[in-house]
């Protein structure tokens, strides 16, 4: 029973920021929400017993990417009446779109394969089941080389992320290793020979 | 009054319903576009773990896993490509990017 009142409350609370990230009017508002809407899933994830990916959901997610979007959101100086006009003319269009989705899917996903019936409620696992050992157990061994392909996918990402945003600017400062190592002390150096004064007695 | 599969379906459909109405309505604001994509992916990746919960396989939530890294990259490219768009463009208005029309 005290499963359900959660699933409920939160999935309520799901769907309202997922709404409020769509319809809101201002980019950082929308972004929030969307920090909301991934903290609210992380707790019907943990219902669902995959408590690591709760975790790294609200660590990766909230903790990283919407950090980027915030940052992005507000580095970027948006004109935002410029982008919500035409707003009430296509919210028909989207509302209609929507609707049919969610019927077509709606009949789907209430047919007799996934009621009770044919998918009974699992045994809950025990305290001492530990979500992060069985993950990480199948995941380094069958999964080893799709980790590895994700590995190499965050790297083209990083590589692509910043090749992209970086830019040359004429007056940038920056070293060149080759020639700090041909350096020779005769371009560093200068031996000056001056005459010694001498002090007048 | 229990909980069962469907509930936990009939949630990610109603999410990703709403990310495709959002894609619809915002398509002038690449930003909200973006947003609505990882709400589309927080709906699939739910109804994988529902599944993975309910069939006993820890593959759903590998999978999902895998998701996640993509996603994240996905969200950096893309901004990525966003700020070099507005510095070029000092717009990130969809219908400015009209360049290429066909």
């Amino acid at each position: 029973m005290t499963e359900t009142i959660i699933f409920y409350a939160f999935a309520f609370l799901t769907v309202t920021a997922a709404t409020a990230v769509v319809t809101a009017r201002n980019p950082v508002h929308a972004a929030l929400f969307l920090v909301l809407t991934f903290f609210t899933s992380a707790v019907i994830w943990i219902t669902l017993e995959a408590e690591f990916l709760a975790i790294s959901l609200v660590l990766v997610y909230v903790g990283a990417v919407m950090v980027l979007f915030l940052f992005v959101v507000m580095m970027l100086d948006i004109n935002i009446a410029r982008l919500h006009e035409g707003f009430s003319r296509v919210l028909p269009l989207g509302i209609i779109v929507a609707a049919i989705m969610f019927v077509l899917m709606w009949s789907v996903v209430t047919s007799d394969i996934f009621s009770l019936n044919s998918m009974p409620n699992p045994v809950p696992k025990g305290a001492d089941f530990s979500n992060t050992k069985a993950l990480g157990s199948v995941l380094y061994t069958d999964y080893v080389f799709a980790f590895e392909i994700a590995a190499v996918i965050l790297l083209v990402a990083i590589v692509a992320a910043i090749s992209l945003t970086m830019r040359k600017r004429p007056r940038t400062k920056y070293q060149n290793p080759s020639d700090q190592i041909k350096v020779r002390k005769e371009d560093r150096l200068r031996i000056v020979k001056m005459p010694t004064s001498r002090e007048e007695s | 009054m229990s909980l069962h599969l469907s509930h936990y379906l009939i949630l990610a459909a109603i999410l990703f319903s709403i990310s495709l109405a959002g894609i619809v309505i915002n398509r002038k604001n690449v930003i909200i576009l973006l947003m609505s994509i990882e709400i589309m992916l927080l709906a699939v990746n739910l109804n994988f773990i529902a599944f993975s919960h309910y069939l006993d396989d820890l593959a759903g939530q590998i999978f999902v896993f895998f998701i996640l890294t993509v996603a994240a990259a996905e969200a950096a490219i893309g901004l990525a490509i966003l700020v070099v768009l507005f510095r070029n463009r000092g717009s990130i208005n969809v219908t400015d990017i009209s360049e290429l029309k066909g």
